[in-house]
């Protein structure tokens, strides 16, 4: 494999962790909204 | 407050995209190991992100050890998590930088393995606050925290103190860096850090709100029974 291409893996896999990390987020802040209004209604 | 976190949010965009051209296009080729060295400007600022990560944490584990206090307790969490994730970008950058440049992914070199053995210990953090259903899970994991926080300044200071395949320190280890390096290095590391604030600052108020809906579903349970 080219040099190129494991600087090119490490940077794409720095975003993706972050990406995945930060959907993680998302879901579970949409989740625990949407529990939060079901009780207050 | 909203304001201040969209200045965070634009500032931290800003630093990563500029960030990002400065260490693949604007600073220089280094001559021994080529274009391949430019992953050490998001492996180096990642490490000391998260090294001021699991400091914070440190420090939020001993003044909930002592005061007991929600916001310590959420602090410590939420620094470990980010922590994490941090030093998961570490431990994946390291290896494929390792590859090329010294012809092998892992060795258990002094440095290596206590970064590992760092990742390790806070996950076992994140998990214990998971999975724990004592109610003094906070306070067994703010004791690991302070064991694991002890890792921290050993693993900064293991290229110091024993030899092994990993390269000497940017800081005071006798190499020196070229000046523009040392600003591409330096922009990075403040985009990095600017990041783990605004994503500490989510992963806060995603805390605090469920820890609203818990203490609001146990009020109702306890009316339902009650009743």
């Amino acid at each position: 494999m080219n040099s190129m291409h494991y600087l090119y893996a490490a940077y794409i896999a720095t975003w993706v962790i972050h990406g995945v990390y930060l959907a993680i987020l998302a879901r579970k802040y949409a989740r625990v909204r949407k529990e939060m209004e079901t009780l207050r209604k | 407050m909203k304001r201040g976190f969209t200045i965070l949010a634009v500032v931290t965009a800003v630093l990563l995209c500029f960030g990002l051209y400065a260490a693949l296009i604007a600073a220089p080729t280094e001559q021994t190991m080529g274009n391949v060295q430019r992953i050490f400007y998001y492996h180096v600022s990642s490490a000391w992100t998260a090294f001021l990560l699991f400091t914070i944490n440190f420090v939020a584990s001993i003044a909930y050890l002592l005061r007991r206090n929600t916001t310590t307790d959420i602090v410590a969490l939420i620094s470990a998590e980010v922590g994490v994730v941090f030093c998961t970008v570490v431990l994946v950058t390291g290896p494929l930088w390792a590859r090329p440049v010294w012809g092998i992914w892992w060795t258990w070199d002094p440095r290596l393995t206590l970064t590992f053995a760092l990742w390790l210990i806070y996950v076992s953090y994140l998990l214990l606050r998971r999975f724990s259903t004592s109610s003094q899970a906070a306070v067994l994991a703010a004791v690991l925290a302070v064991f694991g926080g002890l890792d921290v300044p050993l693993d900064y200071l293991a290229i110091r103190w024993w030899r092994g395949q990993h390269p000497a320190p940017v800081i005071g280890g006798g190499g020196s860096l070229d000046a523009h390096m040392w600003y591409v290095l330096l922009i990075n590391v403040a985009a990095f850090v600017c990041l783990a604030w605004l994503l500490c600052i989510v992963r806060y108020r995603l805390e605090v709100l469920k820890r609203e809906v818990e203490e609001t579903q146990a009020l109702e349970s306890l009316m339902e029974a009650g009743r």
